[in-house]
């Protein structure tokens, strides 16, 4: 597949306040994401994300590197056209209502007035706020300017979306429905690139995924490539076993009721714990083999010093 | 030009539905119409001081719109961020700069003449008759208004809304006193000093080019040269610091 984006060797450095001193936030970055895949881009706070994001925009100026969109630079109006923007927390005009708003970034795109007028009502439809269509912005809850926001990311039908932290604001429905729209963009053979610190949803529908802690990318790949199909240890419930014989086998926690969660590491020994509860006229109430997920990978990089 | 003008739509919209605009007009209008009361009081021609109060408040409102809208102008995109997903589209920065800068033009042309036709209106029912002149006047004071708004955007894009009001009132002000070093200079002799002082008169802004008001109100005649060489200055000076805007602007990294 074609690179939508490519980063190489990116490096931005800020000056805080007045003091001449820069504090380097991006040092060497590079990345490729591919035509039609949903691309997760992870981070703890203050990782970089969003100032990857600013050079990818042009909103902010590299120190050094390359990137291009759809193999033109990434400031040129003809890759921009190609492109859908949500920031993180979006403000925007609170004179304009909603369908005002969208109309104006319509036109940005040069979109004839009946096409805008159809665009507006189908977004409006897409996210949601139909109702809102002519309410002032300055009327929104941060939810409703979340989904408005993302309405004007997809005004010009972008090949290639970038989400900041778009699930921020957003309640557990709307999760839901952000998810269902992204995957649906993914169907239509659209690129997402996605920031976020929301682990689960960037495991529930990013095809590839980078891991970006203080400004380094630390992993990048397919999850399935980066998370362990091994299981890790395997979680037991067990009832009516003394917590003395079962911590020989692992780590055992006291749960409600009397019962005990045991964490058994070594997997030839689960089959001795389901003998011994067997033995002991004990009720097992539950077996789960755990594998590596997502979260395990990202604390295991954050925490590497 | 087509993304110039959609921003310049854009920003005449936000400033028509700012309440500060509405402010500036209340009190612009009720001082036009306090003229009156300060004609009932004054030894003098009655006319003449209506005429140079309502001009004065003409030029004062619409400098306080272009300073106080203007100056908010570029800030405001950049504090609330609502720049990023602008930049993010396909535009230049300076079709944005100039867009917003056309904008604020076209609200206060709007705004002068709403108000010249209003002080036309109270002028006619005083004297019934129409002063063309007046509209003159209005001009050089849209082009004052014009170069205002220019420097109080430029000055936004780096600064607060308060230390660019503090610095474009400074330029207002400097503006219509810095033909007063012209006195200055024609009784010093010649020499160093007088040579700094005519520099510091070059460099300095002088607003006194736009004033008509005086040769308005008395009836005096204006001639065609001092006419475009005001317009030319203007344009100049409005020029210059659109440039000095978009130099900037273009560079300005939004961290």
């Amino acid at each position: 597949m074609a690179a939508v984006l490519k980063i190489e060797h990116l490096r931005k450095s800020y000056s805080p306040g007045f003091i001449p001193h820069k504090k380097e936030i991006l040092k060497d970055v590079s990345l490729e994401v591919e035509a039609g895949e949903i691309f997760g881009y992870l981070g703890p706070n203050g990782a970089g994300k969003t100032t990857t994001l600013k050079c990818l925009l042009g909103v902010s100026f590299p120190d050094s590197g390359t990137i291009s969109l759809f193999g033109q630079p990434y400031h040129s109006l003809k890759a921009k056209e190609r492109i859908g923007y949500l920031p993180e927390s979006p403000y925007f005009y609170d004179h304009l209502t909603a369908a005002e708003f969208l109309d104006f970034y319509g036109r940005l795109f040069a979109l004839g007035q009946a096409e805008r007028a159809e665009r507006v009502a189908g977004l409006l439809r897409l996210v949601g706020l139909e109702q809102a269509a002519d309410l002032r912005l300055r009327k929104f809850s941060r939810g409703m300017l979340q989904r408005v926001g993302l309405a004007q990311a997809l005004i010009n039908r972008p090949d290639l979306l970038f989400l900041d932290e778009p699930m921020g604001g957003l309640d557990p429905v709307g999760r839901k429905e952000l998810r269902d729209i992204i995957l649906q963009l993914k169907q239509e053979g659209r690129t997402v690139f996605l920031c976020s610190h929301i682990l689960q949803d960037i495991e529930m529908i990013c095809d590839r995924v980078a891991i970006l802690v203080a400004g380094r990318i630390m992993k990048a790949g397919r999850l399935r490539d980066l998370i362990s199909e091994k299981v890790l240890f395997t979680e037991l419930e067990i009832e009516g076993v003394g917590r003395a014989e079962l911590e020989k086998f692992g780590e055992c926690l006291t749960g409600r009721d009397g019962r005990f969660l045991l964490k058994v590491f070594d997997q030839g020994r689960v089959g001795v714990v389901l003998e011994l509860v067997r033995d002991r006229r004990g009720r097992l109430h539950s077996l789960l083999p755990r594998t590596q997920t997502l979260e395990d990978l990202f604390m295991g990089m954050v925490k590497q010093p | 030009m087509r993304r110039i003008l959609v921003i310049a739509g854009n920003t005449f919209r936000e400033a028509v539905r700012d309440r500060v605009l509405y402010l500036l007009l209340f009190f612009a209008g009720s001082t036009i119409i306090l003229s009156r009361l300060l004609a009932l009081l004054a030894v003098g021609d009655r006319v003449k001081i209506i005429m140079d109060v309502g001009l004065a408040s003409l030029s004062l409102f619409g400098a306080l719109t272009a300073i106080l809208i203007g100056t908010g102008l570029v800030y405001k995109e950049i504090d609330k961020k609502t720049i990023y997903t602008l930049l993010a589209k396909p535009i230049h920065r300076h079709e944005f700069l100039l867009g917003k800068f056309f904008g604020l033009a076209f609200t206060q042309l709007v705004i002068l003449l709403l108000m010249t036709i209003f002080f036309q209106a109270f002028l006619f029912i005083h004297t019934l008759k129409l002063n063309g002149q007046v509209f003159l006047a209005a001009l050089y004071i849209f082009i004052e208004l014009i170069l205002l708004t220019a420097v109080a955007i430029l000055f936004s894009i780096f600064s607060t809304p308060i230390l660019s009001s503090l610095f474009s009132l400074s330029f207002f002000f400097i503006g219509h006193f810095s033909r007063g070093l012209l006195t200055l200079i024609g009784k010093m002799p010649a020499g160093a000093g007088r040579t700094i002082l005519r520099s510091l008169y070059l460099l300095l802004p002088d607003l006194e080019n736009f004033n008509f008001k005086t040769e308005v109100v008395h009836h005096l005649p204006i001639p065609a040269s001092l006419q475009l060489s005001a317009a030319a200055y203007g344009l100049f000076y409005i020029l210059f610091i659109l440039v000095l805007a978009v130099l900037i602007f273009r560079r300005r990294d939004f961290q």
